[in-house]
Order: C-alpha cells, then sequence, then structure tokens
C-alpha cells in the first residue's frame, strides 16, 4: 500500500537518505531499524510531509484503489486526505489540554465540516452536537483500548511518561488512519509498558490499519514486525522477514561496526 | 538569607544606577538658564523600596516548585469558583450602573467597556491561538475609518454599517495574516507591530480620503429604532417619540448600552467557539503547531480564522468609538493604544475572559476610581494631602502602570485568572494549572 521509490533527501552537501526504495503491505507492521545517524527519522518526515524530498516518489494507495501522491501533499493534506498519522520521537500532546481535548482535537477535520463554517454552530443551529456526541465515542474507545478512560479529563501534561506515548498513539488513530507512522514508540518505557505497547500495536493492526515504526529496541521489532527495512548511512543494506534480517551479515555488519553491540544482543535473544 | 540579602544589596545597586539620573537629579530654571540640583531622599526612597522588594521576592522563591504548582492549581479552582459569582455580579453592576445618573460614571463605563470589548477582541489571537499581535489597533483604527467614511460617502446608518465595518477589519486581518503567519513568535510580533504602524500612517497621510491628521468629524450618531438623539425634540427623536424632555444624559445612556452588548456579543461568540472545533484548534494551536499538522488540521486558515475573528471584533469596537466620539483622527490609534489592549489581556490571564474584564476595569478604570476616592477622602476629612494626590495621580498613569505590571508579574506571572477550563469533559470539569497551559510561539 506504501511504495516509496528512490527517495533522496539532500540537507546541502549532506545525503541524509540515497535513493531508498522500499515497500509496506496493507495490514503489515513494517519497521525501519538502522544505527543512530542511518535517515530513520528523515524518511518518516519525508512520508509525513515535514520534509519535501530532493528526489523519488512516495505512492500510498487506499483499499478503494485511490493513490496519493505523498511527496507532492501539503503536510496536513498528508494526514486529512491520504490518512497518514504519526507519532514523535519525543512526545508532542497538546499538553495544558485535557486528554479528552486531545483526541477531539484529532476529528477536528470531521467536527468542523459540522459546524458550518463555525458560524451555524455558534448561532447553535447546525449538526455539530450530533457530531460531538460520536466523536467523543470514538474518544471513549481508544482510551479504553490504552486504558486512560479514568484519566480522560485530566490535562495530557500531568499523565506519566508512558501514558504520554499510548495518548499520543491513541490521537494519531482518531484521524482513523490507513497508515500509521511511529517514531520510537518504546523509547524510555520500561518492559512492562513495552510489553503493553506490543499488545496496543497488534490490536491496532487488527483493527485494520498499517503500521511503520522505527524503533531501537530489538525486543518490539522482532516480536511485532512482519516486515523489516534496515537502513544504514542513508542506503538499505537489508530487507525481508525478521528472521531473514537477523541472518543477513550485513545487518550484523552494520551493527557491529557502529559499536552498538548491545542491540545486537538483544536481536540474537 | 545570606544569598537573599547579596541579592537584594545587588538589585538595590542597579536600582541606584538607574534611578541616580532619573530620580536623584532635578533641572530646576534659574534666572540664567537650568541648574541640577540632588534630591537624595526621594533617591533613597526608591532605592529602599527595591531593597525590600527585592527580598521579598527572593524569600517567596524559596518555596519548591511542586509546592507552587499545587498551589496554583488551588487558587485557579478558588477563582473559577469565585468566578461563577463575580462575573454574574459584574454583569449586573453593568447593567444597572446607568441608574446612577451620574454621566461621569457612565461616561468612564462606557470607556472601561471599550477596552473590555477590545481586550476580548484580541484574547481571541493572543490568549487562545497563541499570536502575538502587536497591532491589534490598526483593526481599531479600520472600523473606525471604515464607519465614519462609509457613513458620510454613502450616507448609511450606524446600524448598517455596523457589520460592514466589522467585515472591512476582519478581511485586513486575513489581507495581514497571508503573508505573516508563516513567521513565529518575535518575527511575527515586530511585522505586527509595523501593520499597526503602516494603518496610523496611510490614514496620516491620506488626506484627500480620510482628511489628514485633521481627521474626520461630524460622523453621525447611532439611533434607536430609527429614532435619533437629536436635541430638538422633534417627531423623529427619542424624547419626541417617548415625550420626555430631550437630554445629553439619554445619548450617553443609549450608547453605553450599545458597548455593553457589543462587549457581551464578543464574549458570548468567544465562549461558543472555545467550545467547538475552531476554537479548540485555535487552543491546540497554541499548545503544539507541529502536532496541528500531524492531526491533519489547516494550521494557516486556522490562524487565518483567529486572526478575523479577532479582527472582527476590533472593527466592532473602531466603528463605536467612531460614533461615540463623532470624531476621529490619527492620534487615536497609537502604539500605546495596541500595548494598553495587550497588557489588559496579559495582565487578566491569557485566555480567560473574566480575568480580561477585571483587568480592564483595573487598568482603565482603577485610577479614575482612585482618584475619585483620594478626592472624596479629602473632601470628607478636609485634608490637603488627600486632595494633592488625587491632583497629581494623572501625572503618575505610566509609573502606576508599570509597577502594577511589574508586581502582576513577580506575583502571578500568568496573569490575574490563570489557569484553564476544559472545553469537554466526560465527568466533572477540572481546572488545569497555569503552568501546563503553553503561553504560544506564533
Amino acid at each position: 500500500m506504501l511504495e516509496v521509490r528512490g527517495l533522496t533527501m539532500r540537507f546541502g552537501g549532506l545525503k541524509a537518505v540515497d535513493s531508498l526504495s522500499f515497500a509496506a503491505q496493507r495490514g503489515e507492521i513494517t519497521a525501519v531499524i538502522g544505527p543512530n545517524g542511518a535517515g530513520k527519522t528523515t524518511v518518516f518526515n519525508c512520508i509525513t510531509g515535514f520534509y519535501r524530498p530532493t528526489e523519488g516518489s512516495i505512492v500510498l494507495t487506499h483499499p478503494d484503489g485511490t493513490t496519493f501522491p505523498l511527496q507532492r501533499m501539503p503536510g496536513h493534506r498528508i494526514a486529512s486526505a491520504a490518512k497518514v498519522a504519526r507519532t514523535f520521537q519525543n512526545i508532542r500532546l497538546f499538553a495544558g489540554m485535557t486528554v479528552l481535548e486531545n483526541l477531539l482535537v484529532a476529528q477536528h477535520n470531521r467536527l468542523m465540516a459540522a459546524t458550518g463554517f463555525g458560524v451555524l454552530a455558534v448561532l447553535g443551529l447546525s449538526r455539530y452536537p450530533k457530531a460531538e456526541r460520536v466523536a467523543i465515542d470514538l474518544a471513549r474507545h481508544w482510551l479504553d483500548a490504552i486504558g486512560l478512560i479514568a484519566r480522560a479529563d485530566d490535562p495530557a501534561g500531568a499523565l506519566p511518561y508512558g501514558a504520554q506515548r499510548r495518548l499520543e498513539i491513541a490521537r494519531a488513530m482518531c484521524i482513523e488512519p490507513e497508515l500509521l507512522c511511529l517514531d520510537e514508540p518504546a523509547a524510555g518505557l520500561n518492559p512492562r509498558e513495552s510489553e503493553e505497547l506490543n499488545q496496543l500495536l497488534l490490536k491496532i493492526r487488527g483493527e485494520g490499519c498499517s503500521l511503520l515504526l522505527i524503533e531501537h529496541d530489538m525486543g518490539v521489532v522482532m516480536k511485532i514486525s512482519d516486515h523489516i527495512v534496515v537502513l544504514d548511512h542513508g542506503k538499505k543494506i537489508s530487507d525481508g522477514t525478521p528472521q531473514e534480517v537477523r541472518a543477513d551479515p550485513a545487518v550484523i555488519a552494520a551493527y557491529l561496526g557502529e559499536g552498538e553491540e548491545d542491540e545486537e544482543v538483544e536481536a540474537e535473544a | 538569607m545570606k544569598a537573599a540579602l547579596r541579592d537584594a544589596f545587588l538589585s538595590a545597586a542597579v536600582a541606584l544606577g538607574l534611578f541616580g539620573p532619573m530620580v536623584g537629579l532635578v533641572t530646576t530654571p534659574t534666572d540664567h538658564g537650568l541648574t541640577l540640583d540632588p534630591r537624595p531622599i526621594a533617591t533613597a526612597v526608591v532605592v529602599a523600596l527595591v531593597f525590600f522588594g527585592r527580598l521579598l521576592v527572593v524569600s517567596r522563591r524559596a518555596r519548591s516548585r511542586q509546592e507552587v504548582v499545587g498551589r496554583n492549581r488551588a487558587l485557579a479552582e478558588a477563582l473559577t469558583r469565585a468566578g461563577r459569582f463575580v462575573a454574574p455580579a459584574l454583569l449586573v453592576v453593568a447593567i444597572a450602573l446607568p441608574f446612577t445618573g451620574s454621566r461621569y460614571y457612565v461616561d468612564l463605563a462606557t470607556l472601561v467597556l471599550t477596552y473590555v470589548m477590545l481586550g476580548w477582541g484580541l484574547n481571541i489571537v493572543v490568549g487562545l491561538a497563541g499570536l502575538l499581535d502587536l497591532g491589534y489597533v490598526a483593526f481599531y483604527a479600520v472600523g473606525a475609518y471604515s464607519y465614519a467614511l462609509l457613513a458620510q460617502t454613502f450616507d448609511l446608518g450606524f446600524w448598517t454599517c455596523l457589520p460592514l465595518a466589522g467585515i472591512l477589519a476582519a478581511l485586513w486581518g486575513v489581507i495581514l495574516g497571508f503573508p505573516v503567519l508563516r513567521l513565529r513568535g518575535d518575527y511575527l510580533a515586530i511585522v505586527t507591530l509595523a501593520f499597526g504602524e503602516i494603518i496610523r500612517v496611510v490614514i496620516t497621510n491620506w488626506v484627500s480620503l480620510t482628511g489628514g491628521p485633521n481627521g474626520i468629524v461630524g460622523i453621525p450618531r447611532p439611533t434607536l429604532f430609527g429614532l435619533s438623539f437629536s436635541m430638538d425634540g422633534g417627531p423623529g427623536t427619542v424624547a419626541g417619540f417617548f415625550g420626555i424632555e430631550p437630554a445629553t444624559i439619554q445619548r450617553v445612556i443609549f450608547l453605553y448600552y450599545v458597548i455593553l452588548a457589543l462587549a457581551l456579543l464578543t464574549n458570548w461568540v468567544s465562549l461558543r467557539l472555545r467550545r467547538q472545533p475552531l476554537g479548540r484548534a485555535w487552543e491546540a494551536l497554541r499548545e503544539d503547531e507541529v502536532a496541528c499538522r500531524s492531526l491533519g488540521i489547516n494550521v494557516t486558515n486556522t490562524k487565518l480564522t483567529a486572526f478575523a475573528t479577532g479582527a472582527l471584533f476590533g472593527g466592532f469596537a473602531g466603528a463605536f468609538f467612531a460614533t461615540r466620539q463623532a470624531f476621529i483622527s490619527p492620534e487615536s490609534f497609537t502604539f500605546i493604544e495596541s500595548a494598553t489592549v495587550l497588557a489588559i489581556v496579559v495582565l487578566g490571564g491569557l485566555g480567560s475572559q473574566l480575568g480580561v474584564a477585571l483587568a480592564a476595569v483595573v487598568m482603565i478604570g482603577g485610577l479614575e476610581l482612585l482618584r475619585g476616592l483620594l478626592s472624596w477622602l479629602a473632601d470628607q476629612m478636609g485634608s490637603d494631602l488627600f486632595a494633592g494626590i488625587a491632583g497629581e495621580l494623572p501625572l503618575y498613569r505610566m509609573l502606576i502602570f508599570g509597577l502594577a505590571l511589574v508586581v502582576m508579574m513577580v506575583l502571578r506571572p500568568r496573569g490575574l485568572v490563570s489557569g484553564r477550563t476544559p472545553s469537554v469533559a466526560l465527568g466533572a470539569r477540572k481546572e488545569i494549572a497555569a503552568e501546563l497551559v503553553a503561553q504560544g510561539r506564533g
């Protein structure tokens, strides 16, 4: 469903991503891994419209056959029309708004359509109240899924770190995406939280949403991904199932060469 | 304690350096030119004030941050609870005020309400959307001149021109917004500041249209369902229709109720918008623009609507200003007006409707009320001292403003009524402590 072809991103003289091609299948969890500085987040930013790629194409196909050339679309359309949601490496919640409000902001476009350009709703003449009830139901569904329903009315900034991570995923899911891009969702989580996260991601996949995942935690990657793409220095060095990638000498060399033995050990485990 | 003392001494030294020349030296005209006289006592008083003030501030700061957050949240909840009584009480006072029959108070209250309305309008841009606008007075000017020119050129009445003035101001808000909204924070502030000045300079120099520095005179007064407030008491006037003696106070009171209604309209619309996707998107924009974009919110359009809505109410207020004064000139639309309105919003607490209203009452009406109180005391006690202070008070207006701002920023850095009420809740709404709420980076 996602087809990246010849993606190149240059920052001045630096080639962060060098003619990268890979594909992500519908209903699968695709992980992008690689040593620090391999260009994973840059690829993400290109897919979600935060960077405009220097060269190459990124095409997303919806189940109904509509195609979206993501490399040419303005950033907000990638979320609203192409239905690609993302989370951030450093959590970006609306800290001063409640958990529930965070999830409603994510449904902005659908709710806004019900307000008659905002004017009718101010006068109390639109079908907005009904739309809001539907939106709150969807928010409630995801709050149940992440176990934060009891804290729905607390400010997002006051939640513990692990809960904030889960909330950010729930918020991204509230735009009802076709593809969810997660930038290191397990960073900073303890083993128990990490396990909960795995369950949440599998549940999201179960609801028919495809996932694209950047991750350092090999425990998460090896356990839940269906497909792994390995990057090093902006180039793809391996691509396949977790078993294939784990056995690939190029991957082992890249990780050992970068001095990230601990992750390799985890991968072996 | 030792550190606090050293800190206070340092501040006192800085104050001495600053105020030494400004307060400590006074020029007195003599027969042959000016002489420079020292004023040691005044300087000592100022420096001592700074010393003890600093000591107080430092000792307050010793408390832990956690404690402060908890206390501020409790305070915010108490204020919101109090607000439920204060806001209706203020409204009752506002409605009942003209029955005192005092022209002085009604005039003063009209002025205060104009600033309340401007504050509420700017609160949408600065408080909700987090866009720092230093040129809000431009929209006020556009509204005022739109009404004056439309009324005089096409002979239209106030009530026809009012929406037009608002729409024109909103249009200018969008025109300003388009090129500017890619900028953030300080850059946005500077461009809006420049925009305010551009509008004023254009008005000053486009003499053939706006009359330049001479302004526009004889702007028509508003009517009450077609009845004018003219003094002849004929059939087409309010006095003639109701069979009462014509008096200026009738028009003054009518104008007062007009601005009260306009201000309440501003308040109602912003409160409604806050609970809807648009208002929520503004607040989300203030919290995190990047996250907004990742959720599919069109950031540019959302910012534009905030600018346009704020400008709309600025335009309404401008049209009212023009019809009330019956005379406008570029002098009424200087930067100090923008700064005053912004100070009201910041002092009141970004995003807080009640706070802005209170801040406007204190900043615009407070000094006048204090002066009234002092002269009343002076009359009662026959005291020359109070009479003297009351007479001199207007001279110290800016000094008192400055002091009020400094004291507020020390005691309540997030404004009079800080904290945020959630726009929607599953259970009971809980106040959000101001420390968590972002202030916007443009």
